[in-house]
């Protein structure tokens, strides 16, 4: 760091030594610099987002009417599910927020020149793509009964992922898929901490940092610990799969509900995973566009912090009936409350954040406006869950999956989408249409609740999750959450409109298109940044 | 605060009591399972779903307010403080009396729902002193019923659609209902042949996994006669979505009369007497 003292800002010629490799080959699949590897996870998760959201599209299509129309049986349709939710995890909302936009705005916000480990960066990704191609191929093998792929849920629950519910190599693929994605996203969390930890710029101390690399801090601690718990558990069940051994298998002294504890463990902080980066897009975009600082900073950082630690001790909530005892479920009951605190912290500050502040609708704000709101709703069917009695109704219901759509589909994908649309110009140089931006969000809004609202009435009156036909009472609403899918589809196509023709028209983009408001150190960059971002590291004051 | 939501959580319950008499009219005369445009839970028939109904009512009041309470403060702040109207922002970023107040509140909002909840979970565990036992088996992709006490054991298959009779309901009919007299606290034993199922009747409140190498415990006491429906509520394979849960609540004599059939229709085999349910946890 010390030989930062030393400037060299006006060697020009050094600037072009380092400029971006000319040969395609060297820039993109050799790739070590953090902005070409964020674009590339961007690239990435906008692909298996075509094919995860593409799925959901089918799915309900399926649903719009009682009855079976398009799959041929329960096999098919389990298979589909257990793509989606792998899909949208591992290869949509984890890369695009945390390879994507972590990779891109973390060593840029602190004042690095670049990631800590830019090699280990690189292996990061490019362990993601054969991880998608095996969860893709599993679909193309057979899992069970003749059928192919893996129809078991992304949760996948033994015995029914074990030998005796799904015996094909199927399951097997997606095993080793898991095990690519966890391993690489270990190395990019230890990656961020590291960086996080040891290349902030002068004077950038950890409690002047911007909220969202405070949540990348996070969220990098959250996977390191997880992952692992993961990773062991599915080769406990690989073993037990093909070697032999009898984890989860009571004829050999072993429980299933061992699985679903280790499960639980890595499943639980994983969906605060998928959150926290939202949330730290949100915080810099409500403070840009309000033209104030964040409100009460700290406590930002540190709810993000209690989220996470607290996310640890709450796995059990996903499991109140599985056969817990009593006291069991109580605690979990109480630990899962306990995090509405925090929660309830982060909404109420963004909207204090707002509150006196200046307020441009530009488009980032109304992502973020919608997200807080949509978030809220989500929040509070979480604390209707939480507790164990009310769960024996609702647990497995379409309430859950209405609840957990309105934090991930409509809370962490409206994050990216906010990110995206904060940054795109930033990346890309490029300035997007204003106007078909906000086409894009008005449709995605109308057409995201019009799908998952109507869910939770499914839910109430007991229509269980991961099935392919439903009594026939259930059509109304059915029928109207796929209409809500197919606006909520035009809203991706739209989407993809305005990336096409941002580069198609290719109007410049300024260094700091936001104004006053926007404060943190890519704004003081030229847009796209250089390849190299620094030619001397920023003093932070 | 308090009398204002005592007065809330009784119109939660006069709006849900309304729903579900008017469901009750549109269709049959059963409000025990869904019904078209359905806004809310099934009608409660056991004590457990009782106490659940009151807790979520509880909680449906809360969480409304709460977001509606967020909006409104968006909407407001959009409003007041958007650009044009307020060119100037403020540089206010703390006020610790608010930060104190939005930290405390969520918690006092909890321990009102706490208490209610804790009740409830410790009320639905399992039965005291229960009337009768019913052992349930879940299989790929159908369900077993054992009366222990009475001998009797029998396979409960959805009916298929071809062979559906006039007035029984497509995926949840089934051929042989699992019967219970009203009144009477019923234990629920449960487990799995094979891969995990979930036993979930909507209008009961009861749900619990059959697990491999487990006998999960819970119960009902059913609080008037008539049908209840329940499909199994956990991914099994292919026919998940083909096995659902008919149970049927009787008064006692027409419960003695079914029985006295059944111990003929459904005798379990002596020789293995009981061990059903033995030989699969040890499976």
């Amino acid at each position: 760091m010390s030989s930062a003292d030393h400037a060299h800002g006006h060697d020009a010629h050094g600037h072009d030594d380092h400029g971006a490799p000319t040969s395609f080959v060297r820039r993109w699949l050799y790739s070590t610099n953090h902005k070409d590897i964020g674009t590339l996870y961007l690239v990435f998760a906008a692909c298996a987002a075509i094919v995860g959201g593409g799925i959901s599209i089918f799915m309900r299509m399926e649903l719009q009417s009682p009855g079976l129309q398009f799959m041929e049986n329960g096999d098919v349709w389990n298979v589909y599910v257990t793509a989606h939710g792998l899909i949208m995890v591992f290869f949509v909302v984890m890369p695009a927020l945390i390879g994507g936009f972590g990779n891109w705005f973390v060593p840029i916000m602190i004042g690095a020149p670049d990631m800590a480990f830019p090699r280990m960066n690189n292996i990061s990704f490019w362990l993601l793509v054969p991880a998608l191609l095996l969860l893709v191929l599993s679909m193309f093998v057979e899992g069970t009964g003749g059928a192919n792929g893996a129809g078991v849920g992304w949760t996948i629950y033994p015995p029914l992922s074990g030998k005796l519910g799904t015996p094909g190599m199927a399951m097997d693929l997606a095993i080793f898929s898991l095990h690519l994605a966890g391993a690489g996203s270990i190395l990019g969390a230890a990656n961020f901490i590291t960086t996080i930890f040891n290349m902030r710029a002068p004077g950038m101390t950890l409690h002047k940092m911007p909220l969202f690399v405070w949540s990348m801090l996070i969220t990098a601690f959250l996977l390191l610990l997880a992952l692992p718990v993961l990773a062991g558990a599915i080769t406990m069940l690989l073993t037990d799969r093909n070697f032999g051994t009898a984890f989860f298998e009571p004829a050999g002294g072993g429980d299933p509900v061992l699985f679903l504890h280790l499960f639980w463990f890595f499943g639980h902080p994983e969906v605060y995973i998928m959150i926290l980066p939202a949330f730290g897009i949100i915080s810099q975009v409500v403070s840009t566009f309000s033209k104030k600082p964040v409100f009460g900073y700290l406590g930002m950082a540190y709810a993000m912090v209690a989220i996470g630690v607290v996310g640890f001790v709450v796995w059990a909530h996903h499991m109140y009936t599985v056969g817990l005892d009593v006291d069991t479920r109580a605690y979990f009951t109480a630990a899962t409350m306990v995090i509405a605190v925090p929660t309830g912290i982060k909404i109420f500050s963004w909207i204090a954040t707002m509150w006196g502040g200046s307020i441009e609708f530009r488009v980032p704000m109304i992502w973020a406006i919608g997200l807080i709101f949509l978030f809220t709703v989500g929040g509070v069917t979480g604390v209707v869950l939480a507790n164990a009695g009310v769960d024996l109704a609702l647990h497995n219901t379409y309430y859950v999956i209405a609840h957990f759509h309105y934090v991930l589909s409509l809370g962490a994908v409206f994050g990216i989408f906010c990110g995206f649309y904060y940054w795109f110009s930033k990346m890309t140089g490029y300035e997007y249409n204003g106007f078909l931006a906000r086409l894009h969000f008005w449709v995605t809004f109308v057409g995201v609740n019009l799908t998952f609202f109507p869910m939770h009435f499914l839910g109430l009156a007991g229509m269980p999750r991961r099935y392919i036909d439903y009594p026939d009472a259930l059509a109304g609403w059915n029928y109207v959450s796929s209409i809500g899918a197919y606006i909520g589809g035009i809203g991706t196509l739209i989407f993809f409109w305005v990336v096409i023709e941002a580069f198609m028209k290719k109007r410049k983009a300024a260094m700091n298109p936001w104004g006053e408001g926007a404060t943190t150190i890519e704004w003081t960059l030229s847009s796209p940044p250089p390849f190299h971002t620094f030619e001397e590291l920023p003093r932070v004051k | 605060m308090d009398r204002i939501l005592g007065l809330a959580v009784f119109w939660a319950r006069r709006i849900g009591w309304a729903a579900a008499s008017l469901a009750v009219t549109a269709t049959t005369a059963l409000a025990d399972r869904p019904y078209e445009w359905q806004l809310g839970m099934q009608a409660s028939v056991t004590p457990t779903h009782d106490r659940l109904d009151d807790l979520h009512n509880l909680l449906l009041v809360i969480i409304t307010l709460i977001s509606v309470f967020v909006l409104a403060l968006l909407v407001y702040v959009c409003l007041r403080f958007r650009a044009s109207k307020n060119p100037v922002p403020s540089k206010t970023s703390h006020n610790t009396l608010l930060e104190i107040a939005w930290t405390g509140l969520p918690v006092l909002i909890l321990v009102v729902i706490a208490i209610p909840s804790f009740k409830l979970l410790y009320f639905a565990d399992r039965a005291v002193d229960p009337d009768m036992t019913v052992k349930v088996q879940a299989h790929q992709w159908y369900w077993s019923y054992e009366y222990p006490d009475q001998a009797i054991s029998f396979d409960s298959n959805m009916i298929a659609e071809a062979d559906l009779k006039e007035g029984q309901i497509r995926l949840l009919d089934v051929d042989n209902r699992m019967v219970v007299p009203v009144g009477k606290k019923v234990q629920v034993l449960i487990t799995t042949s094979d891969v995990m199922h979930s036993f979930f009747i909507p209008s009961f409140g009861v749900q619990l996994y059959g697990t491999p190498g487990r006998i999960n415990e819970t119960w009902f006491q059913v609080e008037k006669a008539g049908v209840y429906y329940g499909q199994c509520n956990q991914i099994c394979g292919t026919n998940h979505s083909y096995m659902p849960i008919v149970v049927e609540a009787m008064e006692q004599p027409a419960y003695d009369a079914w029985l006295a059939e059944a111990k003929t229709k459904f005798a379990m085999d002596v020789d293995g007497a009981g061990p059903r349910l033995a030989a699969v946890a040890s499976k």
